[in-house]
């Protein structure tokens, strides 16, 4: 398997990636004067880890076939993979303000069909694991070592077809998968915990032949050594990573609002958001 | 209430009432021939398991060939890749969202799948999984699908009555039902060819041969002229152009000249062979399908009529809008429509 991190000679750390893809996020989120912002702060550590720790990828080459594929289940988390995508160089930081918008490359649910690096579509929840499964296949069918991620949300776990997926996952022995699954505790209508993931995740995994691990997915360092575990494994099970985030994470005044879905942002609130981070920016 | 019939137009009387063995008129008892759709014509030429063998000779010059099935390689006819091929076929298990899927994750990295199952299970409960991860991102994924419209006598679990009606709302999506062996053999090779996402239907087994006595050669996207005629227009897809051909020789017994126009591909639709050919006055037009009367071809084709301003006669023989019976599958053909008798006799009202 690939060892090789895309960033190992840059000094930029981990906590300033996360910091710009918040801001970034912020910005997008600005423009349309609304967003799935709390999810994307709430998400940013694992991204950054993602795409500036283990990810093996060439900005200027989104298609590289060598690359590790990334794929976003969970369409809406487009504004926070933008984001990432941005930092990471993959997409322009001048179209930032298309977002949403007619003719826009960076559309509200990620599609394959619009954004360079966006590696499928996503949005139809419940769908990206099973994806992942067939091109795990074919990445080995290929010889290929690179590894397939696909990031999903705890509600996710409810479909059903998430579970064929993990099932066909550990039949086929699909090390060269690593599943991340965001859990932050909010689905559309309420709470994950009180609809049908009630928390208990990773021994279900590991009972259907997973490795499985579950972090604090706001800590960074303890996000690494997870990402540098599933993918340093030296046993055939596939890997998922439960990543226990905090909705709004970075933004206090946001972070202590009721957290909803949707969380609700007022005009005037945007500026004092980013504000906020530029006086807490990170070495 | 569990013993109400379960359409307005049910057939079946209650499940409180005793029944006696059915026997035929000749006095034999008449058995549900239910996995293997018995569509064969006493003395008709057969080839066992045409998909299944034209899969083995493409996967013979094409390396990106994959096949996967959803625990119904046996009755796909999958069985004879995967016997063939075992490094290239992914058994999924009785999982029809993830085989799907993977499919389509398999065709991201490069390759071909063939992914199998039944045209109920593809149509009904992996629609999201075709639309989304498949045919909007326009991968080419063929998905081949045993026991379409009625070729079973399970009822309506089994019975994929409505799955032309569900895939043709479909973009990207190109549909094709083939009659017999050979077009089975040439569309396999044909859809793999095509660079989008395809459903077909299949006819699995010992399946009839039919067409080859015609000189017919499968074109995607193809309307064919399979005979002319002057008195009627027979428009048919699927086996129903088997039916057709049989109807047109008994009706031509009786003195009725019928054309038969095949049409294999349901989408893209050939509007052009079928304008041309509706356009000609002077003859009775009937579509022919193995399929629900709800948006299948004869809807296909009247519409498209109609757009391009042709006026012809007109009727459609194809399934009604119901819960079909369980049974034997001769009977059920009687009882629904699609059997030669009722095709004539239907014809012999119209004319």
């Amino acid at each position: 398997m690939s060892t090789e991190t895309q960033h190992a000679g840059t000094n930029v750390s981990l906590a300033r990636r996360a910091w710009s893809i918040r801001r970034l996020a912020l910005r997008m989120a600005e423009v349309q004067g609304q967003g799935y912002i709390g999810q994307a702060l709430g998400v940013a550590d694992v991204l950054a880890v993602s795409y500036f720790h283990a990810l093996n990828y060439r900005p200027g080459q989104p298609e590289w076939e060598g690359r590790d594929r990334f794929y976003l289940s969970i369409g809406h988390y487009a504004i926070a993979l933008y984001s990432a995508m941005i930092e990471a160089g993959i997409l322009p930081e001048n179209e930032l303000e298309t977002y949403g918008m007619d003719d826009s490359r960076m559309p509200m649910s990620g599609m394959a069909a619009y954004t360079p690096g966006m590696e499928i579509t996503g949005g139809s929840l419940g769908h990206g694991l099973g994806i992942a499964v067939g091109a795990a296949l074919g990445l080995k069918r290929k010889q290929n070592p690179a590894f397939v991620y696909n990031m999903m949300s705890d509600g996710e776990l409810g479909e059903g077809s998430t579970w064929e997926a993990v099932m066909a996952a550990s039949a086929h022995s699909l090390d060269n998968l690593i599943c991340v699954v965001d859990f932050n505790d909010q689905q559309a209508d309420g709470p994950t915990t009180q609809a049908l993931a009630k928390g208990d995740e990773a021994p279900k995994w590991a009972a259907f032949g997973w490795h499985a691990q579950e972090v604090d997915g706001n800590d960074l360092d303890a996000l690494v050594a997870a990402f540098d575990t599933a993918r340093n494994l030296a046993d055939p099970r596939p890997r998922v990573i439960i990543c226990k985030t905090q909705m709004c994470k970075g933004v206090p005044f946001l972070e202590d609002r009721e957290i909803t879905h949707f969380v609700r942002v007022d005009p005037s609130e945007w500026a004092r958001a980013i504000a906020i981070l530029d006086d807490t920016i990170p070495a | 209430m569990h013993d109400a019939p379960i359409g307005p137009t049910s057939r079946r009387k209650s499940k409180y009432t005793p029944r006696a063995v059915p026997v035929s008129e000749d006095g034999e008892r008449l058995t549900t021939s239910a996995m293997i759709a018995s569509l064969d014509a006493e003395g008709r030429d057969t080839v066992a398991a045409p998909f299944g063998n034209a899969l083995c000779d493409l996967a013979a010059k094409r390396d990106d060939i994959v096949g996967l099935t959803a625990d119904l390689s046996k009755y796909t006819d999958l069985h004879v890749f995967a016997e063939a091929y075992p490094d290239r076929f992914y058994q999924m298990g009785m999982a029809e969202q993830v085989m799907i899927s993977a499919a389509a994750g398999l065709a991201r990295e490069g390759f071909t799948p063939f992914a199998t199952t039944y045209a109920v299970f593809a149509s009904r409960r992996a629609y999201d999984f075709i639309i989304m991860a498949i045919a909007e991102e326009n991968l080419p994924v063929k998905i081949v699908c045993a026991l379409p419209g009625l070729t079973t006598g399970y009822g309506p679990s089994h019975q994929a009555t409505e799955d032309l009606a569900i895939f043709r709302g479909m973009p990207n999506l190109t549909i094709v039902d083939p009659c017999d062996a050979t077009e089975i053999t040439q569309a396999t090779h044909a859809i793999a060819d095509f660079p989008g996402p395809v459903y077909m239907r299949l006819l699995r087994g010992k399946v009839p041969d039919v067409l080859g006595e015609y000189g017919y050669k499968f074109q995607l996207g193809k309307a064919q002229v399979i005979h002319g005629g002057n008195d009627v227009l027979f428009i048919s897809t699927g086996f129903m152009t088997m039916r057709a051909l049989d109807a047109a020789k008994a009706l031509k017994a009786e003195g009725t000249d019928c054309a038969v126009l095949h049409v294999p591909t349901l989408k893209p639709l050939d509007s052009e062979t079928i304008r041309a050919e509706a356009a000609k006055t002077g003859r009775l037009v009937v579509t022919l399908e193995n399929h629900t009367i709800t948006g299948g071809l004869g809807e296909a084709v009247a519409a498209d009529l109609m757009r391009a301003g042709i006026h012809p006669a007109f009727d459609s023989i194809a399934l009604p809008d119901e819960f079909l019976d369980a049974g034997a599958l001769p009977t059920l053909h009687d009882q629904y429509g699609l059997s030669v008798k009722s095709i004539t006799d239907r014809v012999k009202s119209r004319l």
